[in-house]
């Protein structure tokens, strides 16, 4: 098993330099001088300009520079947002509980409603049932979320009046933030009313994110339930005469949801994705939202440090799952 | 010679070669009636964007300023000349929608086949010439992975400047690795076999040994990764186009046109709705077709 890990890890290495060389060309690779780039419109003097370049320090050579941005970033040193000058991994970790607080409910949501449809589908092969889920996993898949979340907005929102538009919680709530979840917040709060209105902020961009992991959970556990299904040791154990709810539960299901259990854990990067998309729809403000916003706004270093915070977390998400895999499966451990 | 060609006629009377294939995978395909619906939807589409300048009934950015938020005909208020209504500007939304299918196949077709060619030729490479070529490549494929794809393509495109081109380019490349390593994976399987020994002893040439001893025999996953894609690229210019980083308005492309449908939502709920139903109904029609040939193509389950 060390040596499984060792070598997991000693793979991620080289990647996760890629990453910071990727995140430190981005700002080198936009058109036109970056001190011109960040001064915008204003336009600067030809002293400032030659001053900027030296504090920024694009006169040295790329080189230099890189281990510099390197030598930063390994102390936790992203550089400043153009926009609101303080570092932007501050920023970063201001805003990212709401994105998590976010992604943990969408990926519950998810496998709380698609293992079971996933399974009850693929023991009931060929039923209209197994054909209903089956179709709205492939409608789920196809899915523009961000227009799935216009209509959910639209139809609960507008013409229900069900759920809120916009934001994390009522505006007449305010409490400082403990943890920066704000379940957990509001509830630490003991302010009356406060959990409700975070949790029906919660709902709507809960059920946009976690539709296509909900969607290839799905898919996932009916094809891994049909593999098991037609294995020889459920067979033997149906001609044991085991009651068929045991062999579903105990024979089949614990090995059909080994595949699960890995797409669960590489659905981060969906949602990391998703949460660009669903968070600008709903003004959350989680990173996804702070990225575009940022890209908008020509805030380069911190869409530089996001790009290079939000790689590092998927792939340490990744490697987490590859071990809790090769954990559960040894063929993998001893092969791969 | 000739009694073998006589021998193997009389024994096999299934047609052989390429039409044979085809006809055998069209076998297949056709037992799946969600891939057929989604087949003939997808012609559909194409044949749509192929007429559009003649079925259309107005110009894309034709406004008329007497119409402004028509509803569609159904509707109270509907207007005969508007069968979807207009939108905030007055400009046909059909007309709109039916302009705009030729962006998202565009997209698609464009993306696909920049996928295909750079991703195969990659793979090839990494798998038949391995070492620290393959090294390379494969931990350069890793890096593009470990950003979430959207997030990346954003990215490329603040780099690029946003339009519908480098949009197109930036969903090709956050694309590559599925390619690259799909090609890589078939012909490890492959390059071992007798047939590319036979061929290698027989002396061929390193290129022709990738690409038409190896290859042919590695397209099945290709094929379906390539349908897959196809919608995957058509979902990600329509977010792109969402956000404002894929094409620019006033183009009627179907995520640019849902960019600023959000202040409607109370009032018009036909320019927040109908773009959408144009993404998933396309995106679908090519993800049942992608079902469909992924289950005609997969030998595993081919029970002949």
């Amino acid at each position: 098993m060390l040596a499984f890990l060792l070598k997991r890890i000693g793979l991620l290495i080289p990647t996760f330099i890629g990453v910071t060389i990727a995140a430190f060309s981005f700002i080198r690779l936009l058109p036109g001088d970056p001190v011109l780039l960040m001064a915008g419109e204003r336009g600067l003097t030809p002293e400032r300009h030659a001053q900027l370049l030296k504090q920024f320090g694009f006169d040295r050579p790329l080189y230099e520079q890189y281990f510099e941005y390197l030598w930063g970033a390994f102390n936790g040193d992203l550089g400043n947002s153009l926009v609101t000058k303080k570092p932007v991994l501050t920023e970063f970790f201001t805003l990212f509980p709401a994105t998590i607080e976010l992604s943990v409910c969408a990926i519950i949501f998810a496998t709380a409603l698609g293992i079971p449809a996933g399974i009850i589908a693929g023991i009931r092969r060929g039923t209209t049932f197994d054909h209903s889920v089956m179709g709205t996993a492939l409608i789920g898949y196809s899915m523009p979320i961000f227009w799935w979340g216009l209509l959910l907005i639209m139809f609960f929102s507008g013409i229900m009046k069900w759920t809120p538009v916009a934001g994390r919680i009522s505006l007449i709530y305010f409490f400082p933030p403990v943890t920066g979840f704000m379940l957990i917040d509001s509830l630490l709060s003991g302010q009356k009313g406060a959990f409700t209105s975070a949790l029906s902020h919660l709902i709507l961009p809960t059920i946009v994110l976690g539709t296509i992991p909900l969607a290839v959970i799905a898919r996932q556990t009916r094809s891994a339930m049909l593999e098991v299904l037609s294995e020889d040791y459920v067979r033997t154990a149906r001609a044991k005469g085991l009651p068929p709810i045991r062999v579903i539960a105990v024979h089949a299901l614990r090995n059909a949801l080994i595949p699960v259990i890995t797409t669960i854990g590489l659905q981060v990067g969906v949602l990391l994705g998703g949460a660009i998309l669903t968070e600008t729809i709903f003004s959350w403000p989680g990173i996804g939202k702070w990225m575009v916003d940022s890209i908008s706004r020509r805030d380069y270093p911190s869409v530089q440090g996001g790009l290079l915070m939000i790689a590092a977390i998927v792939m340490i998400v990744n490697l987490i799952v590859d071990l809790m895999y090769g954990l559960i499966n040894p063929k993998i451990r001893h092969t791969g | 010679m000739s009694e073998a060609t006589l021998a193997t006629e009389v024994i096999d009377k299934r047609k052989g070669g390429l039409i044979g294939q085809l006809d055998e995978f069209w076998r297949y395909f056709r037992e799946n009636r969600g891939a057929v619906g989604g087949l003939l939807f997808f012609l559909f589409i194409c044949l749509v964007a192929l007429l559009a300048d003649l079925i259309s009934p107005f110009g894309p950015y034709e406004q008329f300023r007497d119409a402004l938020l028509v509803p569609p005909l159904w509707e109270d208020g509907g207007d005969s000349r508007f069968l979807l209504g207009t939108d905030a500007v007055g400009r046909d939304i059909l007309s709109r929608l039916i302009h705009g299918s030729r962006y998202s196949l565009f997209v698609g077709c464009i993306v696909v086949s920049l996928s295909l060619i750079v991703g195969i030729t990659v793979g090839l490479i990494a798998g038949v010439v391995g070492g620290t070529l393959d090294t390379i490549i494969m931990r350069l494929m890793d890096i593009i992975l470990a950003f979430p794809s959207l997030l990346l393509a954003l990215a490329l495109v603040a780099v690029l400047g946003p339009s519908l081109t480098n949009a197109m380019i930036a969903i090709a490349i956050i694309q590559q690795p599925h390619y690259v390593r799909l090609t890589r994976a078939a012909v490890l399987g492959e390059k071992n076999k007798d047939y590319v020994m036979a061929a290698r002893v027989a002396g061929v040439g390193r290129a022709r040994l990738m690409f038409v001893t190896i290859l042919p025999n590695c397209l099945a996953p290709l094929i379906v990764q390539a349908a897959l894609s196809f919608s995957t690229a058509i979902l990600d210019a329509a977010a792109l186009g969402f956000l404002g980083m894929g094409a620019q308005p006033p183009t009627p492309e179907w995520g640019t046109m849902l960019a600023d449908a959000r202040e409607f939502i109370e009032r018009a709920w036909w320019v927040v709705t109908l773009p959408g139903i144009a993404i998933l109904l396309t995106v679908l029609a090519i993800n049942l077709m992608g079902d469909g040939l992924r289950d005609a193509l997969d030998p595993k389950l081919k029970r002949s």
